[in-house]
């Protein structure tokens, strides 16, 4: 593991991804996160390194996207686009995965009207995260709800993307914490139309049923044909 | 024991095929139909299969070593397809099944790809990459359903290929298919010239690979090994990172490879490397029952039998666009197969 990258220690394996590995460890005296493209041996070196470049180059830029549209993301500290490598800051603190089922309705509504605002922010900074789980977002030690992850995050503005991007953090919402999923998802889009303003959030909201009714064991679809 | 009589008539190819509820495979005929030039056109397609009809089902009745009277069901692909190509297989079936006074049985052309694949390769439970010129498929089984991970936004990787192929003024001889000549000049080049890469999430797009090859071709600036072999360095690569990122997710111990792209050595060998990583194993199903043919409609029709999932001739319409996530396989859930 003292291997992992070039000046980092203590480093510890968080998450093996398809794509990526993701490790925490010191470097130059801070706490940090690095994320690793692996060479994939059964693609052919100038077409891999290209996609591992692009992609990690594409990433980097979306992360500071993000913050210029008042998203908290992580600090990056370098982007290293030769070993298709990211060091970024180690945000300390609960997943909101983790918070749900202990806070109070009142803070729980709290926190997901500004986990809409924040989504907001990124749609109409023409920004889709593309994996709005609950395990993605942290709150830190500031109070802060930082996002994480923007490894799927594609640029686009158009209602479909939105949707899917909504559509999910929902369905995560209900397959996990299902007992508090309505509350939670009102409350996001509420701050949802804050940012979005009601006709847009309207529109989105409509676009996810749709969405919703685009899968395969729907009654009400399958009453429709 | 009894015998299941299988109809394949989705697109170019007319094939029947006969298969034991044992899981034999006693017969197997194909009948290509070759465009004098271009692509398949559906209508002239199912002129060929009308015309081949009768001696296809003759000639895999006799090969099976069977009477027409020991048939004890009929199955055809009940899409998704060509149409007018489906109506003329769906038409011979309920003709054979009404004059035997047998049952009839619909299979999904996707799932009997996976099915055969699965019988043959002696596979359980797969993750399947299904690439042929009118599918790309990665699917695996999961509550029910084989579900689709991932798959193509646009055209197939085989038509991909194929119209690649027709653009650089190559020609089908001798049998060899366009996927071939393509391999064939593609272990010729080895100079990568940079195409779009694109996966999105975990699906896949081959139109705008296909238009920057084209224009890149017509260019006249590189040698047209050096194309083929960047063309299929891309899109094989992008085959085998979603195939991947199925296989991941499922942790699936097999990949299974079939369709008519099926035969290209380099995808084996890029999805062979794969999965090994992933501590899985890697299969190809052979070529005549990796291409469209009637054993796997047979094969699946036994299975879907067994289950009582027959068809009245009355409500036998064919599906176009049956998705192959919509397709009933209770025969998977009761281990039936």
């Amino acid at each position: 593991m003292e291997h992992v990258y070039p000046g980092l220690s203590d480093a510890r394996l968080l998450k093996r991804g398809a794509e990526a590995c993701l490790y925490c460890g010191v470097w130059h005296g801070r706490r940090v996160v690095v994320k690793r493209r692996f060479p994939k041996p059964y693609r052919i070196a100038e077409l891999d390194k290209r996609i591992r470049a692009r992609r990690t180059v594409k990433e980097a830029q979306i992360i500071h996207r993000a913050k210029e549209a008042g998203v908290p993301t992580p600090l990056l500290y370098l982007v290293d686009i030769a070993n298709a490598t990211l060091v970024m800051e180690y945000v300390d603190g609960p997943q909101v995965k983790t918070l749900i089922g202990g806070l109070s309705g009142e803070r729980r509504a709290e926190i997901f009207t500004r986990i809409g605002v924040l989504v907001g922010r990124l749609h109409i900074s023409g920004i889709i995260h593309g994996d709005l789980t609950t395990s993605n977002m942290i709150l830190d030690s500031r109070g802060r709800i930082v996002f994480l992850d923007f490894g799927l995050s594609e640029r686009s503005n158009t209602l479909e993307d939105r949707g899917i991007d909504i559509h999910l953090v929902k369905r995560v919402l209900y397959s996990t914490h299902h007992e508090y999923a309505e509350e939670c998802f009102s409350a996001l889009m509420e701050g949802y139309a804050q940012v979005m303003g009601a006709e847009e959030a309207r529109r989105v909201l409509e676009k996810v049923r749709e969405i919703e009714m685009r899968g395969r064991y729907v009654s009400e679809r399958r009453a429709k044909q | 024991m009894f015998y299941c009589l299988g109809i394949e008539s989705t697109a170019d190819d007319f094939s029947v095929g006969v298969a034991s509820s044992e899981g034999e495979i006693l017969s197997n005929v194909i009948s290509a139909y070759v465009p004098s030039e271009g692509g398949i056109h559906p209508r002239e397609a199912a002129r060929h299969h009308v015309k081949v009809a009768g001696e296809v089902v003759a000639e895999a009745i006799s090969k099976a070593g069977i009477s027409s009277r020991e048939i004890s069901v009929v199955a055809f692909s009940q899409g998704p397809g060509l149409g007018p190509c489906l109506r003329t297989g769906a038409t011979v079936a309920r003709a054979i099944a009404h004059y035997l006074g047998v049952p009839l049985v619909g299979v999904n052309h996707c799932v009997a790809h996976i099915e055969i694949g699965r019988l043959i390769c002696g596979v359980k439970d797969p993750v399947t990459l299904y690439v042929s010129g009118g599918n790309t498929i990665v699917t695996a089984y999961e509550g029910g359903r084989y579900r689709v991970f991932g798959e193509t936004l646009d055209i197939a990787v085989g038509n991909c290929l194929d119209v690649f192929a027709r653009r650089a003024g190559l020609r089908q001889e001798h049998g060899k298919p366009f996927g071939a000549l393509i391999e064939e000049l593609a272990s010729r080049g080895g100079e990568y010239i940079p195409l779009p890469y694109t996966v999105k999430g975990m699906d896949m797009s081959f139109s705008g690979l296909l238009t920057a090859a084209t224009n890149l071709l017509k260019s006249g600036k590189y040698d047209l090994a050096d194309l083929c072999y960047s063309l299929q360095e891309t899109a094989f690569s992008m085959l085998t990172e979603v195939t991947e990122r199925a296989l991941a997710h499922t942790e699936k111990g097999d990949v299974l490879l079939t369709g008519g792209v099926a035969a290209n050595k380099r995808l084996q060998s890029m999805l062979r490397s794969m999965a090994s990583e992933h501590g899985a194993e890697f299969h190809v199903v052979p070529k005549q029952y990796a291409l469209d043919n009637g054993a796997m409609i047979a094969w699946t029709g036994v299975l879907a039998y067994k289950c009582g999932l027959t068809l009245p001739i009355e409500r036998s319409y064919v599906r176009l666009r049956w998705r192959l996530d919509e397709a009933p396989v209770p025969w998977v859930e009761t281990g039936i197969f």
